[in-house]
């Protein structure tokens, strides 16, 4: 009876430490090239995915891929307002439907997306709980905020200051969740959804305070005229909007001048693309428009030549790793000749002896083979978040 | 019965050289090797053993010769037949007792552990008083208690001839007597020859035959 195994894992076992080295070595060696091939794969799919069914984007002149990822994955990059004129122009084209963003605010972490009820339908987006938002200051969220925040229909979520230290910014506006969307496994299930009046009042363009004609309080009246009242800064803003208020919200200034940051234009057919394009071309404009999916196919076009770069130094790594093993291996056999010599002299063949060598490598081969492949199954399973953050956000 | 004849065997810078004529020695005979460090006792045990080859002679153990055997047919009969417990022990660190012990079991095809084998080793180790360190690694042995573990392993197989490379020689007077008590017993328990290399006089006259190196200067039978 040859028991190779059992001798290479008593000796595997006693030299615990020399063969976790191994196993960690040759595990990672052999998982970094599958990672990057799972993580590029899941990239190439979430950033394709969403680009190829966007047909085009409109937005301020400047950095494509910035407009391209802030509209379609909601990401940090912040791009150029264009104003609520570019929808105007795309609407009296007759060319495309325009669809506005406006991503510039957030709710803890989750980008609040001020757009109108088309986006659900351009997107194919169901609400499994409620409904849609309806009025000023309410939101549908993402079935992953709903999940992490243990968000329902009928509670709130607050949006986020810009900047904490801002002492002249608007307050925290409360916006209470209408309705929750099915999960979609994109970004929109991290997204808080608002009308885009919502978002300009989070911004401030937009406001509601208790009615000036009947502050008691005369200290808080600045000056009086009959076509005007001037107040203090004292008077009650209003944080929440809600159907008591609500009458109470008004905007200043020209709408067609508020900001968007981007608007996603959905052309009648690809004539209409090619003559929309073309005039955005042709014009003196600080607009552009974007073929999301070119855009994406470039990045992705840099990624693959990294990754190539990348491949060639992992090739390099591992050859030098299977050198130095072979070498490890080489002088563990050196310094175990004594062993090997006192096996033999019992009366084992050279024969058993390889076995009993080549199982030790077979175990250890198997241990990070293992490993490897534990470690790729939890990799797979948070390719997604791993990309998102990685690549997207 | 194993017989030597016309035995010539040199190697090395120094020109060593080791030269036996006829050397017989019977079944079931126990006998002692003394010699002085360097006159070729531990490579007559290698020699008879199989482990070395000599350039010229024959080595016949019942009717077998020995250096005529292929080199897989001889480690098949060392392991099967032959007992050998070397100088400094060649115990494997990396196994527990009882595993070094029951070894040359699981390098071969032509031996098995069943629960004889283990009962076996068990009563080996209770003899040489190491019962209780089975499971013990050898590195946390004594030199004495690494001895006994090596003896163990070398009867374990109940082979016909035990080979005894100073089998005694870290061992204290009291256990030394008490070791080759054992060995002894083991031998005739199963009729084996023994051969011992030994530098302790006083254990000589428990042997059958002393064999001394210095006579092989000259030429005989012996």
């Amino acid at each position: 009876m040859i028991d190779s195994f059992y001798l290479a894992w008593r000796y595997i076992a006693f030299n615990r430490i020399k063969t976790l080295t191994l196993v960690m070595c040759i595990s990672l060696v052999s998982f970094l090239p599958f990672a990057l091939k799972i993580l590029l794969k899941e990239s190439e799919h979430q950033l394709m995915s969403r680009a190829t069914t966007t047909p085009l984007l409109i937005g301020a002149k400047g950095n494509s891929l910035d407009l391209v990822m802030n509209s379609l994955y909601f990401s940090k990059e912040k791009p150029n307002f264009i104003s609520m004129k570019a929808v105007e122009k795309v609407m009296s084209s007759y060319l495309a439907m325009p669809i506005p963003l406006y991503t510039r605010f957030h709710a803890r972490e989750y980008p609040i997306v001020g757009t109108g009820l088309d986006y659900f339908e351009f997107r194919g987006h169901k609400i499994v709980n409620g409904r849609a938002f309806a009025m000023l200051g309410e939101a549908v969220i993402g079935a992953d905020v709903a999940e992490r925040l243990n968000l329902k229909v009928g509670g709130s979520i607050l949006s986020s200051p810009e900047n904490l230290f801002d002492l002249a910014g608007v307050y925290p506006l409360k916006m209470k969740v209408t309705g929750v969307l099915q999960k979609t496994n994109s970004v929109d299930d991290k997204a808080v959804f608002v009308d885009l009046k919502t978002t300009w009042v989070i911004q401030g363009l937009g406001h509601g305070h208790q009615d000036v004609k009947k502050i008691k309080d005369a200290s808080n009246v600045l000056s009086r005229s009959e076509k005007s009242i001037t107040t203090s800064t004292k008077i009650k803003q209003y944080t929440e909007i809600n159907l008591e208020n609500l009458g109470a919200f008004h905007f200043h200034g020209d709408p067609s001048i508020y900001p968007l940051t981007a608007i996603i234009a959905v052309p009648q057919d690809e004539k209409s693309a090619t003559i929309l394009i073309g005039r955005y071309l042709s014009e003196q404009t600080n607009q552009q428009i974007v073929r999301p999916k070119r855009v994406i196919e470039d990045l992705l076009g840099n990624i693959f030549q990294i990754k190539a770069f990348i491949d060639a130094v992992v090739l390099i790594v591992a050859i030098a790793m299977v050198l130095a093993i072979f070498l490890v291996f080489s002088l563990s056999f050196r310094l175990r000749q004594k062993e090997i010599s006192t096996i033999l002299h019992l009366g084992c063949s050279r024969s058993t002896v390889i076995q009993l060598i080549g199982a030790e490598i077979l175990i250890i081969v198997m241990f990070s083979g293992a490993l490897c492949f534990s470690a790729l199954l939890v990799l797979q399973y948070f390719q997604g978040e791993i990309v998102h953050k990685l690549f997207i956000s | 019965m194993i017989n030597i004849d016309s035995l010539e065997l040199s190697y090395g810078v120094d020109g060593f050289r080791l030269s036996i004529p006829r050397l017989k020695i019977e079944n079931a005979e126990k006998v002692a090797i003394i010699g002085a460090s360097g006159s070729g006792k531990t490579t007559l045990l290698k020699l008879i053993s199989g482990i070395i080859k000599p350039q010229q002679g024959l080595i016949t153990i019942g009717g077998i010769v020995i250096n005529k055997l292929s080199d897989v047919e001889c480690r098949d009969y060392r392991i099967s037949n032959i007992g050998f417990i070397f100088q400094d022990f060649e115990l494997l660190d990396y196994l527990n007792v009882q595993d070094n012990i029951l070894h040359p079991f699981r390098i071969t095809k032509s031996l098995s552990i069943d629960h004889h084998v283990r009962e076996r080793m068990k009563r080996l180790a209770e003899e040489m008083g190491i019962v209780d360190k089975l499971k013990r690694y050898t590195t946390n042995l004594s030199q004495g208690e690494k001895q006994r573990a090596a003896i163990c392993r070398a009867m374990v197989t109940m082979p016909k001839i035990i080979l005894a490379d100073e089998a005694t020689g870290n061992l204290d007077p009291s256990n030394k007597i008490k070791i080759l008590d054992a060995l002894f017993q083991s031998a005739d328990k199963n009729k084996a020859t023994l051969i011992a290399v030994t530098h302790d006089h006083e254990l000589l006259e428990r042997f059958d035959r002393v064999i001394d190196f210095k006579q092989f200067c000259g030429v005989g039978a012996v």
